[in-house]
């Protein structure tokens, strides 16, 4: 075990934060993706175009892109916004805020198109049974395609999280104070690059193992009762 | 939105995407040098030769980019061997080297995996169809196996090449003016950080586009021998042509 000069404390709180970062970018990244996958199929066109280009997008452009046109663009575009009401005060998002939004827009983008393929392998007639039955769309897609398509889209959500999770450490570029913030400030103070971000790189790596694992559970969790499908 | 601004911002993006660029063929060609050994290795039945690639792609697959560029750039110089080595020290004191390296690194790992599972994808009695000519293992491996695989992994290969571009931008965090890290030094001074990081944007995507394109292409190219012949008689297709023109 090399020697982390007490600085192990702050790298836990780092790794506290890393955690909670990737927890609500994930939360917005389910429900933009949600939200995409029901645009990409809604009877609107201009609903479809417009999910069509958010996916085109942000499949295209990097992700620190993502987050430095989040936390520094969005101030400049609230404020652009805010100064015919009157408000001329200088608008900051926060870098926790700023990380999630870049990082859930990212999954969001990603999540759509899991979803899209998964609800789309739900058998219509299921859907057409539940129709039959009096139930309207809203129930439908809640009670009867959402549970069936969640089991088929869990796989490809899992990988999006693994990728989320790494790119969390993007998010130190703007200053949220997450593991990787917190193993350079344990650099500049120690002048043991390789030592800490070794350490960090462990970190990153456990967080994979334990993520890895959730999902297996997840994926056996949504599999009970599909005979003929084993759970890897 | 000033799209002046934008435009006045081009010029300098472009130096920057020709970095990036740089950056993205330099670091695959090496990336690709080094998964071709790894894969076969990670493919391998013995518990022994693919423990080391296994934790190898393993540990490049699990932990973020950033922290492999840092580890490299920042990392090694820790130690006095490097710092004091005439041929190592002149490369990793370079950003530039240091990202082509890490990069390199890091995409092997991915192509690696992708590989591998090309390679146990080939079907086995192509492989049985070899080896009942008399063919060695090498051969084997070099003549039917590996131009099979890559076959099979070129679209997989193309998402990755595509996250590798993207994965560049992480250069602008070691100093390198990419495309990103132009946009982030236009940005210190004309303070117009939306429509710098749009223009930047829109480059990012016009090279994602003209790479989907161009492994498009090498697709169609590589599996010529799979597309279904023209049908019909071959004497009808020329002479249905013929036919519409004008009599001359």
């Amino acid at each position: 075990m090399p020697d982390l000069h007490g600085f192990g404390g702050q790298l836990a709180l780092g790794l506290w934060m890393t955690v909670r970062l990737a927890l609500s970018a994930l939360g917005i990244g389910l429900v933009l993706g949600l939200a995409g996958a029901a645009a990409m199929s809604a009877p609107v066109a201009p609903l479809r175009w417009v999910a069509r280009a958010y996916t085109t997008i942000i499949r295209g452009i990097p992700e620190l892109l993502v987050v430095l046109l989040i936390y520094f663009g969005a101030s400049v575009a609230l404020m652009a916004i805010a100064r015919p009401f009157g408000y001329t005060d200088y608008i900051e998002l926060s870098p926790f805020i700023a990380g999630s939004v870049a990082l859930g827009l990212t999954f969001g983008g990603y999540a759509s198109e899991v979803f899209r393929g998964a609800f789309q392998a739900v058998p219509p007639g299921q859907s057409e049974a539940a129709q039959a039955l009096g139930m309207g769309r809203a129930a439908i897609f809640f009670r009867i395609v959402l549970p069936q398509g969640w089991r088929l889209a869990l796989p490809g959500l899992g990988n999006l999280f693994l990728v989320l999770m790494k790119d969390t450490a993007l998010v130190s570029v703007i200053g949220l104070e997450e593991l990787m913030r917190k193993a350079q400030f344990a650099v500049g103070a120690t002048k043991e690059p390789f030592t800490f971000y070794l350490a960090a790189a462990v970190i990153y790596l456990g967080l994979t193992i334990v993520s890895m694992g959730t999902l297996a559970w997840l994926e056996r969790r949504a599999n009970r009762g599909m005979p003929g499908v084993r759970a890897s | 939105m000033n799209v002046d601004v934008m435009i006045g911002a081009l010029p300098k993006l472009l130096e920057g995407a020709w970095l990036t660029l740089q950056l993205l063929f330099i670091s695959g060609f090496f990336g690709l040098l080094l998964a071709v050994p790894l894969a076969i290795a990670r493919a391998s039945p013995h518990a022994a030769i693919k423990a080391l690639p296994y934790a190898y792609i393993f540990f490049f697959r699990g932990t973020p980019l950033l922290v492999q560029l840092f580890l490299v750039y920042y990392g090694l110089s820790q130690f006095a061997v490097v710092r004091e080595s005439p041929i190592l020290w002149p490369i990793l004191r370079e950003p530039y080297w240091c990202a082509i390296i890490t990069f390199a690194l890091h995409t092997a790992a991915y192509i690696a995996e992708i590989l591998r599972g090309a390679i146990q994808a080939v079907p086995p009695g192509e492989i049985e169809a070899a080896r009942a000519l008399g063919m060695r293992r090498s051969t084997t491996m070099g003549r039917i196996i590996l131009p099979r695989a890559a076959r099979i992994a070129l679209p997989a290969y193309g998402n990755e090449l595509i996250l590798m571009l993207k994965g560049s931008a992480l250069a602008s965090t070691i100093t390198l003016l990419d495309l990103t890290g132009m946009a982030r030094t236009i940005i210190a001074r004309n303070y117009m950080p939306l429509e710098t990081f749009l223009m930047a944007g829109l480059i990012y995507m016009a090279i994602t586009f003209v790479l989907v394109r161009g492994l498009r292409f090498i697709e169609h190219r590589v599996n010529a021998h799979m597309r279904p012949r023209p049908t019909g008689p071959a004497k009808a297709t020329e002479e249905a042509p013929a036919g519409l023109m004008p009599p001359s």
